[in-house]
Order: structure tokens, then C-alpha cells, then sequence
């Protein structure tokens, strides 16, 4: 066991942990922020990415003893009280279903605008291809992404039911 | 308090809440549930617990499991719109596991909607009749001049009462016979056919959803279990005393396998036990026991473990192809004839679709604390968990330790999915064995690789097809041979005809035989178990048989279903042909069905009915040279009578064809001397974002009762997928995944 200092959401916090722990289970187990979740433990699903100094990583293959700088979950991603604009489009656009992917869903998606403030399709399916939805939200995903983007708001819906 | 036993189906209750206000309950006695067909349990009870407070907000308690279907969000829109509320004031949570309040809560067979449809009108309405007679009181007006709505009762004058105002009153006012209900007019609703988000999506967006993987409590530790990589294989011994020593490890055991560990009420179950033998082990920390995991030396007992072996069981079932026979299911006289007709043309087909893995995203979890009673109290076991049928760990919990059901805790955490896999509580035994055997609360953890060893499948198989076309091009007998699947001389869950498809009520001069090979591989409900390979075999060969007879598929298709009727009048889980007609032809209508398409692209069309629900499906493919291929649209028809909430239902709709074209293109689970051969996603992946086709929806608002959407939008999309790469290339699919028959999905 060693000791660890890393800063988390804005603020330092101190870890004993083995060097070889992924950063996901310092942040699950022992910090209790449980929003970023485990899904395969091989970078395969996407299910546990956070932001290291803003990019967007697999915090289960990334070892604690290998983070240099801060680092932002799921629970850090808003700006106090007011929603990171992908949150809110997500509630707008009613992508979760079962929800399980969708904090890992959401890390790319803001790793993904910093970078690129309108991003199309192809672009959006570049990075977002790291991340399984299970339940199949991928539609959604795509179009709440675009009304993060473009600032847009409800009525613009492209996937709405057509009724007969 | 007032008790209304005025229906015998059912009663509600009203109590007046202490801080001002009422609470409304509705029970329906297990008796009158009965079982349907799609329902995994053999009973079932509903209790439905609807709370007005003085200060206007509606409380609505959710009893069944939400994994992702919806549900939370869709029965508390029912009741709302018939109450006259307003969406915005009505507050959503969920009930705690209660057997003797809330019955056995569950999710699964697409049942939930058309099980309860009316009983949430009922309470709604009730709900209104109170409001309205306790503002008839309050206002000193006539009943007959209110009316609910926005949260409130309005006077025709224009004054009203909130719902808030009111409802102290309305705890004192009788509760009205369900007989005299009157419900609102659909064409009024503001709630039921709207899109509404789901209720919990604020906590999900922001991580604060609490799934069982999240569960922490005081004193927790965390656990790992290595089962025998054979199924039915046990431990005898291992490196215990290495395990022991490696940083952060506190515990580690052999369990052996308990015989008592079965889930009786389950019906595909059986009362098959469910805890096998392994070896667990605990510590300060997940990395820490799923580290040490991976340093485990096991020796295993393996002289009753399973042999079974996926390439062998493809040979045998060609055998049992080729040699015939097997029971019958239905039988038309004249098949035999028809198909030794020389003047008619025979087509034969073998088809064959594999295992598939559940693969919920949250990997299969238990939080257990077990407190050994002392000075005369009993044990006590609790329970946190993610599970379809959550009141149905109490029963294992009973058989194994003996401890009483009101002593049995379970906290129902939301599920990170479901698709039939949470409706087995192995992962719980195991949790409840740790923690009692060790004496400590536990999370038992199951990596990805033990979540999809020890998945309870969907089963695979095959199907070998023999028709006959006549000169005039029709088809005129049908000749289905199901090889399946059957544990201890039982077929498994999904393994043959369930007795309601197409070719065992519609179609005329057909014979449907099955056969069934013994395998100790564990098989479960997935997703529409039996449809969602029946429909590829089925709407596969159907287009088949309408090319050899130089006929366009959906007229072909659209003969077959012949006059409109209902197979069993008033039955929703009969096939209805006026439905499909009407479901084939506009899917037909929406996705351009019979425009050329250019070279190395195709349509490709499939019907299915299942869950109560009648889908068309077109799939429109291109592909290249090197069998690299895209689905690039799918056009969905739905009917599912009228649709409570749009958004839910779109989803669904949606979530199943990506569900649909992500197993057929990517997904087979193998075994070899027993042993799984997928370990983890890089074996067994899943559909990725940019190969989503578009997905354009359109329901079917028909005179048919609600029903549910979880399932039945999956089964057609894999044979309209294949008719599109046959129109594309020439190449008949006629077995899954298509990874294996050399074509990429891009």
C-alpha cells in the first residue's frame, strides 16, 4: 500500500491503495463515487471513463500510481448547481434507459466538445465509439449531443414516435 | 377508514394520512392475476399505493423493478391521467419489497402494461371521484358541475380547489364502486400518448443513481466467487493459504453446491438450484479480491461437470435433420401428401442460430449483511440488489438458512439491465452464503468474465424447413422440424414453438415437429425467449419460399396471412391477421417497399407476432465486395394498441433494433468440453454508435389494449436483416452471427 494524493473534482484527496489499483475502484471504493462504473475491466465498454486533465480516459486499466493531474467524474462534471449542457440535454432528449452507461456516455461526450465545439455525426461516432449502450440509446446519444452543442432546445426531437 | 369490497377482482382502501391528506391503495388478490402466457412466475398480485398531501404533490409508489423497460415512469402516467393531474406534481418512488403489501413485484415478459392498464385507471379514477366529491362539499356545489383537471377540480363558474386543498376531505369520502367509474375519453388525455422523460433521469445524468454495484454499508467488505469453469465441476481444494496472505484478502472458502437453492416460483426453473460449488474470496477492496481472483489455483471435482460442445451439437442436430421424426406438435392430414406431389416444387432449408449472453451492463451484484440473532432474536438477513423478481431471493433465503420471510430484507436497487437475466438470483445465493458463512456484510462483485461464464443463456438451435410451392406459386404445406434444448428432460426456457406463432394457429397444411438434444449448459429468459430465433427461421424461410415462387415478399406474405381475424377472439396473445395486414402494409408504405434499389443495397422484410404485439420491420443494407455491410435504415410498424408514453415506447422500439442487429451481426457464446469460450467483450462484443442505422417508428393507435413494448420490436429485425442481404447479394443467411459467415458490420 502506498499513499496517493490525487485531485478529484477540484479538490485534493489523500488514498491508500496498491499502486497497480485502477483508478476506477480508488474512485468507487474508496472515495465512494460510485457514478463512474465498471463494465469490463479491459477498456472495451467505456462504462468507466472519466476526464484526466480533460481527456477523456478508461479509468479501469489506468493505475492510481500512473494519474498525473486532476481528475473528473461523472459527480464533478456540473458547475455548482447548474448542469453541464450534455446533462440537461440528456434529460431533454430522455436518452437512459437502464442509465448504467450513461455517466461513461456523457465523460466522452464532454471530452468531446472541449475539443470540438460542433461536432458532426462522424465526429460524434469517432468519439463516442469507446462506449457500449447495452440498452441502445445510441440514437439519442447523438442527438442530445448536437443540442449540447448547438445550445438548441426541446422541439427539435428527431426521433419523436409517428402515430397513425 | 373505509374497505369497498364491491369487485372481487379487486378492492381499494382510503386512509387518511395524519399531517392532512389520503392515501389511496389498491390490492389485487394473487388469485385473480392468475398466469398468463409471457409471464415467468406462476402468480402474481399488484398493489398500488397512490398519497395526496395537503401541499398538492402526488405521491406514487412504483412496486415493479426498473431496469431501463420504463416502467417506473409509465403505470404513474396512467394513473395521473385519470385523476386529472398535472404530470409536474406527481413525485415517483419506488416501493419497498413487501410480499404482503405490495405481492410479488416483478418485470418481465412485456406483461406489466397490459396487466395493469386498467387497474391504474381505476385508481386514478377513483382518485378523481374523491377529489371531486370533497370540492363538491368544500365549494357547495353539484358533483355534476366539477370537473378534474391541472391538478384540480374546477366549477363551471371558473373557481376551483387544488387537489392539495382537497384532499383531507376526499379521505373522508366514500370510495366509489369500480362499477360506476367512468373513464376519460382518450381523446382528452394530456398525459397517456405524450413523451415523457423518465422519472429518474436527473440522478442518472448527474451519478447519483444508486444501482447494487453502488451499494456501500457500514463494515461492508467485498467479494469475489470462482465457480468451476465446467458447469456442475466443484472445489476440492486451493492455494489458500497464497490467497490469504496477499495484501487487502481477509476471507477465503470453498462453498459447496446447495441443493436447496432453488427459486420454485420461477417457472422456467423449476426449483433448479442455483448456488455451485467455487470459491469465494473477501477483502478491504474490489481490486484487491478480483486481484487475488486472478492468482487462484483451483483443483476441481469435475466427474459430473458438463461435457457440452458447440460444434458437436451442430453435427447431431443435422443428424436429427436428415433422419426426421421427433414429436409432434401439429400436424395437418394432407402434408405428407402435398410435399409428394411431383407437380409441386419442395424447398428444405436447415437453420441454426447460437447461445447468446445477457450481457446487462452492470455486471451481476449482491450486497449482503447477515446478523446471527442472540437473546432470543432471530436472524436476520438483508439484502441490496438489482433483480427482476427481487421477493423471490426471500424464498432462497428461507430453503437455505431457514430464516424466515419477514426477516428477509431486500432493498431493490435500479437494475443496470435486465433482458431476463436478473429474473435468476444465483448471485444472491452465492452473497447470502458468503456473508453467512464468513459473518460479515459483502458486496459480492462478478467481473465481466464471471458474468458471462455463468450467464443463463439464450438458448441456440435449429430448425429445418420444408415447404412446398405449387405451379400457381402458392404455398400449400409446410413442414417445421424445431431442434432444441432440454435440461433433465425438460426444454429449456426459449426452446421450441410456444404454441401461438403463425405456423402452429394460421397457416393452413402444416406440420410442426420437435426434437430435443440433453445439454447441462444454463439456459434462461432473454429477451423475447423463443421469438427472437423462431422469428429469423420463420420470416427468413418465408421470404425464401417467395423468391423460388418469382413473387414479391410482402404480397407473398400478405396471402399467407389470408382473411383478417383473430385466432382466439378477445385473447391477446393470440395472432390477430387484421393487425399484422395492417402492420405489413404500412410498414411496407413507410420504408418504399418495391423501389429498385442500386447495386450492392437491399430491402429486406419481416413480421412478427409476439407479446401481444404485432411488428413489421424493413431493413434497407449495403454492402460491399468484401461482405462489409451496413444496415443503414430500419422502418418499424407498431401496433400495440394505444401507446402510453411515447418517448418510453420509442426507445424501446429503437433499443430493440440496435439490440436485434447487434446479436445477430456480432453474438455467439460457444462451448467446448463444457467450457465458455467467450471471456469478455473483446470476444463478445457489442454494437458500437456509428453502426446505429436510422430507426423510423410509426404505431399502429389501434383498438387493442395497451401492451407492453420491452420485447416484441426485437424478434423481426434479424429475418428482415438477412432478407436485405439476400436482396443485396444473392447470399441466403441462414445461420447467426453473421461475423461468422465473413460479413462485417461497419
Amino acid at each position: 500500500m502506498s499513499k496517493y494524493t490525487l485531485e478529484v473534482n477540484g479538490v485534493d484527496r489523500e488514498v491508500d491503495a496498491s499502486p497497480e489499483m485502477p483508478l476506477l475502484w480508488v474512485l468507487r471504493d474508496k472515495l465512494n463515487l460510485t457514478g463512474t462504473k465498471y463494465g469490463c475491466g479491459i477498456a472495451q465498454c467505456g462504462a468507466c471513463t472519466v476526464h484526466v486533465n480533460g481527456v477523456a480516459v478508461r479509468s479501469c486499466v489506468l493505475s492510481v500510481a500512473a494519474v498525473s493531474g486532476s481528475v473528473t467524474t461523472i459527480e464533478g462534471l456540473s458547475d455548482g448547481d447548474n448542469l453541464h449542457p450534455l446533462q440537461a440535454a440528456w434529460i431533454e432528449h430522455d436518452v437512459p434507459q437502464c442509465g448504467y452507461c450513461q455517466a461513461g456516455q456523457i465523460m466522452s461526450a464532454a471530452a468531446l466538445l472541449s475539443s470540438n465545439a460542433q461536432p458532426t455525426d462522424a465526429d460524434i461516432d469517432g468519439a463516442m465509439a469507446g462506449n457500449y449502450c447495452r440498452c441502445g440509446t445510441y440514437i439519442r446519444i447523438r442527438d442530445a449531443i448536437h443540442t449540447a452543442a448547438s445550445g438548441n432546445k426541446a422541439g427539435e426531437r428527431a426521433d419523436k414516435g409517428a402515430v397513425q | 377508514m373505509t374497505i369497498n369490497p364491491t369487485s372481487r377482482r379487486s378492492f381499494l382502501k382510503v386512509t387518511a394520512l395524519l399531517g392532512g391528506g389520503l392515501m389511496l391503495e389498491l390490492s389485487l388478490p394473487a388469485s385473480a392475476a392468475g398466469t398468463e402466457p409471457g409471464t415467468l412466475v406462476k402468480s402474481s398480485e399488484l398493489n398500488v399505493y397512490v398519497q395526496i398531501t395537503s401541499d398538492g404533490q402526488i405521491t406514487i409508489y412504483s412496486g415493479n423493478p426498473e431496469m431501463g423497460q420504463g416502467i417506473k415512469t409509465a403505470l404513474p402516467m396512467i394513473i395521473a391521467e385519470e385523476m386529472g393531474a398535472n404530470w409536474d406534481d406527481v413525485v415517483v418512488l419506488q416501493a419497498p419489497i413487501d410480499a404482503s403489501k405490495f405481492g410479488l413485484q416483478g418485470a418481465g415478459g412485456s406483461t406489466t402494461i397490459p396487466r395493469s392498464f386498467d387497474l391504474m385507471r381505476q385508481v386514478g379514477a377513483s382518485a378523481r371521484e374523491m377529489l371531486i366529491g370533497a370540492a363538491a362539499v368544500l365549494m357547495e356545489v353539484e358533483r355534476e358541475d366539477l370537473q378534474a383537471r391541472d391538478s384540480k377540480v374546477v366549477h363551471t363558474s371558473g373557481q376551483s380547489r387544488t387537489f392539495g386543498q382537497l384532499a383531507t376531505v376526499a379521505a373522508a369520502q366514500p370510495v366509489p364502486d369500480p362499477q360506476t367509474l367512468a373513464y376519460n375519453d382518450p381523446r382528452s388525455y394530456t398525459i397517456i400518448g405524450t413523451s415523457v422523460g423518465g422519472v429518474d433521469n436527473l440522478e442518472i445524468a448527474t451519478g447519483q443513481s444508486q444501482f447494487g454495484i453502488d451499494v456501500a454499508i457500514p463494515g461492508m467488505k467485498y467479494a469475489t466467487y470462482t465457480r468451476c469453469p465446467r458447469v456442475g465441476g466443484n472445489a476440492i481444494s486451493f492455494n489458500e493459504a497464497q490467497i490469504k496472505r496477499l495484501p487487502g484478502i481477509t476471507h477465503a472458502f470453498i462453498l459447496q453446491p446447495d441443493d436447496r437453492s432453488g427459486q420454485a416460483s420461477m417457472a422456467f426453473l423449476d426449483g433448479l438450484a442455483v448456488l455451485r460449488g467455487g470459491v469465494a474470496i473477501i477483502g478491504d477492496d474490489t481490486w484487491s479480491v478480483v486481484d487475488a481472483k486472478s492468482k487462484l489455483k483451483v483443483r476441481w471435482d469435475e466427474s459430473s461437470a458438463s461435457n457440452d460442445d458447440w460444434p458437436q451439437m451442430i453435427e447431431r442436430a443435422k443428424q436429427i435433420a436428415q433422419e426426421g421424426g421427433g414429436e409432434v406438435r401439429r400436424e395437418s392430414a394432407t402434408v405428407a401428401g402435398v410435399l409428394a406431389d411431383k407437380a409441386n416444387r419442395v424447398h428444405e432449408a436447415f437453420y441454426q442460430f447460437p447461445f447468446v449472453a445477457h450481457v446487462c451492463m452492470e455486471p451481476m451484484n449482491c450486497t449482503v449483511d447477515f446478523r446471527k440473532g442472540s437473546a432470543g432474536l432471530p436472524d436476520i438477513m438483508e439484502i441490496w440488489m438489482g433483480s427482476q423478481y427481487p421477493a423471490q431471493v426471500k424464498e432462497i433465503a428461507k430453503n437455505m438458512f431457514g430464516i424466515e420471510q419477514e426477516n428477509v430484507r431486500v432493498n431493490l436497487m435500479r437494475l443496470g439491465g435486465g433482458f431476463g437475466r436478473r429474473a435468476v438470483h444465483d448471485f444472491a445465493a452465492e452473497a447470502m452464503a458468503i456473508s453467512h458463512r464468513a459473518g460479515v456484510p459483502v458486496k459480492l462483485t462478478w467481473t465481466r468474465t464471471d458474468d458471462i461464464h455463468n450467464d443463463f443463456f439464450r438458448v441456440g438451435g435449429f430448425e429445418n424447413m420444408t415447404a412446398a410451392i405449387d405451379p400457381a406459386g402458392k404455398l400449400v404445406a409446410w413442414d417445421q422440424h424445431y431442434i432444441g434444448f432440454a435440461h433433465a428432460g425438460k426444454r429449456v426456457i426459449g426452446s421450441g414453438l410456444q404454441g401461438n406463432e403463425f405456423s402452429m394457429t394460421a397457416l393452413e397444411n402444416a406440420r410442426v415437429t420437435q426434437s430435443m438434444m440433453e445439454i447441462d449448459t444454463p439456459c434462461g429468459a432473454w429477451r423475447a425467449p423463443g421469438s427472437n430465433t423462431n422469428a429469423f427461421v420463420e420470416q427468413s424461410f418465408i421470404h425464401e419460399l417467395s423468391v423460388l415462387a418469382g413473387r414479391d415478399h410482402v404480397e407473398f406474405l400478405l396471402e399467407l396471412m389470408g382473411s383478417r381475424r383473430w385466432m382466439s377472439e378477445g385473447n391477446i396473445n393470440a395472432l390477430n391477421t387484421g393487425r399484422a395486414i395492417d402492420v405489413i402494409k404500412l410498414a411496407a408504405a413507410k420504408s418504399g417497399w418495391g423501389r429498385s434499389m442500386p447495386a450492392g443495397s437491399g430491402l429486406g422484410f419481416a413480421f412478427y407476432f409476439c407479446h401481444a404485439a404485432h411488428v413489421a420491420e424493413v431493413a434497407e443494407v449495403s454492402v460491399d465486395a468484401d461482405r462489409n455491410f451496413r444496415v443503414n435504415k430500419v422502418t418499424v410498424a407498431v401496433d400495440v394498441g394505444p401507446v402510453v408514453n411515447m418517448s418510453g415506447a420509442m426507445g424501446q422500439v429503437q433499443g430493440s433494433v440496435v439490440d436485434g442487429l447487434s446479436t445477430m451481426a456480432l453474438q455467439q457464446i460457444t462451448m467446448k468440453n463444457g467450457v465458455i469460450q467467450q471471456d469478455n467483450f473483446d470476444q463478445y462484443p457489442v454494437m458500437r454508435i456509428p453502426s446505429t442505422p436510422d430507426i423510423d417508428v410509426h404505431f399502429i393507435q389501434s383498438d387493442n389494449r395497451p401492451t407492453g413494448l420491452g420485447e416484441p420490436a426485437l424478434p423481426p429485425l434479424a429475418p428482415a436483416g438477412a432478407n436485405a442481404l439476400f436482396a443485396a447479394t444473392g447470399v441466403r443467411i441462414r445461420s447467426m452471427p453473421l461475423s461468422e459467415l465473413g460479413f462485417r458490420l461497419a
